[in-house]
């Protein structure tokens, strides 16, 4: 079974990256953008069984830093 | 004094810091591998070296801070053992939870490579006491993520109980109340973005760096 983590920023945290791009793409002439924000995705493919919890945990353990970051869990 | 430099995959920093140590107590340090789940008996100091561990991937110093060796390292810090972090090894004592807080990417988005003007806020610190306090001293950084967050609450908190030990005296990554290096509430474990180890000579730029280490020297020996 397959499991998408998609970690980002907490609302307020400065996110330098996404400013960055989203003058990037200022700059390539897109309009109507309003703000943007980058995060990562994890990809993990998982014995058939894992629970929710257990994905969590590996979030809460490593994959995300509580002190600045948020996540979202999703399976496949 | 003896002490212990922790060597993560990717550290490049660790050989300086360990010439700096040898240079200022005169014994050779160890250099500890990360996988080591066990530290030498007696030790004063450990430090982790700056550098990019586990490439930076994932998170600067996050799995390095997962290591074997850091059971240890976090265990030794809380018996009290002195424990200093520079650059990584900042980001792998906030990631390793034994100093509050995070490094971010850089306000500018540069890789910031240069000597900087630091303010020495604490002397009262072992590894601050051969500053004097409010001393301006120069230092060189070379990090991506040095933009030192943390809530409101964290930040009041850690000016509060003076454990903010150095601050930028000019702009440099965005960090929050210009915070370059603090103490945790036990005042044994150091993180600063800066590179203290890189300037201890006169003769190769200069020495501002160096009395970090002999204050060391002096309260432990």
């Amino acid at each position: 079974m397959k499991a998408r983590v998609t970690v980002t920023l907490k609302p307020g945290v400065l996110d330098p990256q996404g400013r960055a791009i989203h003058a990037a793409l200022d700059g390539l002439g897109f309009a109507g953008i309003d703000a943007v924000r980058q995060g990562k995705l994890i990809e993990l493919d998982l014995a058939d069984g894992t629970s929710e919890a257990q994905v969590d945990a590996m979030c809460r353990a490593l994959l995300a830093n509580p002190v600045i970051e948020t996540y979202r869990i999703e399976f496949a | 004094m003896k002490s212990a430099v922790v060597v993560f995959p990717g550290s490049n920093c660790d050989r300086d810091l360990a010439v700096a140590l040898r240079d200022v107590t005169g014994v050779e340090p160890v250099m500890v591998w990360h996988r080591d789940s066990e530290l030498p008996e007696g030790l004063d100091l450990i430090a982790l070296p700056g550098g990019f561990s586990y490439g930076d991937y994932l998170r600067s110093g996050a799995m390095s801070a997962r290591s074997p060796v850091m059971r240890a390292v976090v265990d030794a810090a809380q018996q009290g053992r002195a424990v200093l972090g520079v650059c990584n090894g900042f980001q792998v004592l906030t990631e390793a939870g034994l100093l509050p807080g995070a490094l971010m990417r850089n306000a500018g988005l540069d890789f910031v490579c240069r000597d900087v003007a630091l303010t020495v806020a604490n002397a009262q610190t072992p590894f601050t006491a051969h500053y004097d306090a409010g001393e301006q001293i120069r230092i060189p950084v070379a990090h991506h993520d040095g933009n030192y967050t943390a809530d409101d609450a964290t930040l009041d908190r850690l000016e509060g109980e003076g454990r903010i030990v150095f601050r930028y005296a000019e702009a440099v990554n965005g960090s929050a109340r210009d915070i370059a290096g603090i103490v945790n509430d036990s005042g044994n474990v150091l993180g600063l973005m800066p590179h203290p180890e890189r300037l201890i000579d006169d003769a190769l730029g200069g020495s501002d760096g160096r009395r970090l280490f002999e204050g060391l020297v002096a309260a432990l020996g």
